[in-house]
């Protein structure tokens, strides 16, 4: 039996339903909600013992043969992002169900947030160019709905800003689907992958620059990233984690390396246009990051600059830099939605989050600065929690490729990196404790806890990392470096 | 060609509304415009000279017939656009209710 579908169905017929049983009893929203999302991510984690490593799962939509039909295809880059985004996701529902009790209709909250996570899944594991368009665009709608949640008047406006260059976005990214439909007559990525004609020349120039503006603007790098400074903010800090955690890499690097390493063929030019962008993204977001009094805002900046780390390392397209880039993406993963949580927690306890208006919560709230001080370290790249290793690879690989002025920027940006969250800490968490904040608790346990998990998995991740690489990691590289002979993979199958 | 420049002409009318004019429904009937020139610009890809109704017919061996799975995409991103323009329109009426405009120079509480 293929258990594929699931990924889809669950997450959306939970969705639903979730909206008829609120009346049935008040915490069974919450219930169906995290016992959804922790089926999927123990089915996720369990497919890594089902699937041999170097093959495909395919499920094929109905009885077409596969290059025809509509699939979904589980390769070592789809099971990466699937394991990323449903672990992100349980641990932020957990977190939501106390979080969310200031905010009414919470049952609404949880089926736009399985809708999101559906969409999620969606994309990462079709097989087909239409239909990643479409649960793109179910996640990116939940997602800006989820935005306006609050429906105060920063977050409208926030939604808006987000929806309307999502949609521009989207529209450029049906634009090149087209394009590459009308030359090859079919959206099968497998398909196209075999059958791009090589002679495309100018239409693939276009192709190649309309994807870049629309899936560089679902991934927030930087001349495109206007809409992420203030989406971030403005949603509850459960779906900031979110936004910033999975939804930016499952709907733009993960599309954008599924498309232009295994469909179209990478090539040194596009190998230039990832770095460079990559770099830019990773200095002028930290920069901007630096100059930044919202504890939120600045968070927001960050993940511009982390993104682009992540694209630099790819952009190298040797082994190495494959691997810290896809490693990058994992471990900001884990530690963006832990320092979105902690300032979601910090905020739930004090009702602020202007830096200057904070101070000393150490005392006050220690499990919460302990947490929030893990993860600044891990995105400071220090040793031994995660984000030193996916750094240093990014760093190696850089230096290996002979490009001394790549390495020399990545530096510069982990260095600035560590002092715009050695300004957070002090702060919010050491300086003096203003006078208002006397009567500080500390948030609940569930919170905490989900908080917990994910500070122990930056440290382990970051002790064990040989094996996390081997065994998480790897088998996405060989996906992606493996380039084009992807389409080989699935159609060889059948 | 021509009624692919026609498609492209359409949708830089819609990308001009949308990043003109300052008014929020009126960037909402851009996006709009932009949706129609896209989903023209898929059931142009999908035609064929000379061709007729995707049905087939067993009398008319050698018949040619335009491409229905273009159109069946069409019809897709009808209803993806029908989603985008709803949560637009809905965010665009909660706007009103808070600011009391539609101006996007008078709606300016984020730095951006």
């Amino acid at each position: 039996m293929n258990v594929l579908p699931i990924f889809i169905l669950l997450p959306l017929g939970a969705g639903f339903i979730m909206l008829l049983s609120h009346r049935l009893g008040k915490r069974l929203p919450d219930f169906i909600a995290n016992a959804a999302v922790f089926f999927l991510v123990l089915m996720a984690f369990s497919l890594y013992f089902f699937r041999t490593p170097g093959t495909v799962m395919i499920y094929k939509a109905g009885c077409l043969p596969v290059n025809i039909g509509v699939n979904l295809v589980l390769d070592g880059l789809s099971h990466l992002l699937l394991l990323t985004v449903n672990l992100v996701a349980f641990l932020i529902t957990f977190y939501s169900v106390q979080y969310m009790e200031r905010y009414t209709k919470a049952e609404k909250y949880f089926s736009l947030l399985l809708l999101m996570v559906a969409g999620m899944n969606g994309v990462v594991l079709t097989g087909d160019l239409v239909s990643l368009f479409i649960f793109m665009e179910i996640a990116a709608i939940s997602g800006c709905a989820l935005v306006a949640f609050g429906t105060e008047s920063e977050e409208l406006e926030a939604a808006f800003k987000y929806l309307v260059m999502g949609s521009v976005a989207s529209i450029f990214i049906l634009f090149a689907f087209i394009m590459i439909y009308g030359l090859t007559g079919t959206t099968n990525m497998a398909d196209i992958s075999q059958s791009f004609p090589g002679n495309a020349g100018h239409a693939k120039i276009l192709i190649t620059l309309l994807l870049f503006m629309g899936f560089g603007t679902k991934s927030a790098i930087i001349p495109f990233h206007a809409w992420l400074p203030d989406a971030h903010p403005a949603a509850p800090a459960p779906i900031s984690a979110m936004l910033s955690g999975v939804l930016i890499k499952a709907l733009g690097i993960y599309a954008l390396v599924r498309i232009f390493f295994n469909v179209l063929g990478m090539t040194p030019q596009l190998s230039n246009i990832f770095t460079t962008l990559g770099v830019i993204s990773l200095l002028v977001g930290v920069i901007m990051a630096l100059g930044q009094w919202d504890f939120k805002r600045l968070l927001a900046y960050h993940s511009i600059s982390q993104i682009g780390y992540v694209m630099l390392g790819l952009g190298l397209a040797t082994p190495l830099g494959i691997l810290g880039g896809l490693f990058h993406l994992f471990n900001h993963a884990i530690f963006k939605p832990l320092l979105f949580l902690a300032a979601g927690s910090v905020e739930y306890s004090t009702g602020t989050r202007q830096l200057k208006e904070l101070g000393g919560l150490r005392r006050k709230m220690p499990v919460t600065a302990n947490m929030s001080l893990a993860a600044s370290l891990a995105i400071s790249g220090i040793p031994p929690f995660n984000g030193f290793w996916s750094k240093l690879f990014i760093v190696i690989a850089c230096i290996q490729a002979g490009k001394l002025w790549l390495a020399f920027a990545a530096v510069i940006g982990s260095l600035l990196t560590l002092s715009s969250f050695m300004k957070i800490q002090k702060y919010v968490f050491f300086n003096e404790l203003p006078d208002r904040l006397r009567n500080v608790k500390e948030s609940p346990w569930m919170m905490l806890s989900s908080m917990s998990v994910l500070a122990l998995l930056c440290l382990a991740i970051g002790l064990f990392f040989p094996i996390v690489v081997s065994f998480l990691i790897n088998p996405a590289v060989i996906s992606v470096a493996g380039g084009i002979s992807y389409g080989r993979l699935i159609l060889g199958g059948f | 060609m021509v009624e692919y420049l026609l498609c492209v002409v359409l949708l830089m009318i819609g990308v001009y509304c949308v990043a003109v004019k300052k008014n929020l429904i009126k960037i909402i009937i851009g996006l709009v415009i932009m949706e129609y020139a896209i989903n023209l610009l898929i059931v142009v890809v999908g035609y064929r000279r000379g061709g007729m109704d995707p049905i087939a017919d067993p009398a008319a061996a050698n018949a040619i017939y335009v491409d229905p799975l273009a159109q069946t995409f069409a019809l897709a991103m009808i209803a993806v656009g029908l989603a985008t323009t709803v949560t637009m329109a809905a965010i665009a009426m909660r706007i009103y209710d808070r600011y009391g405009t539609f101006d996007i120079t008078k709606i300016r509480k984020l730095k951006g």
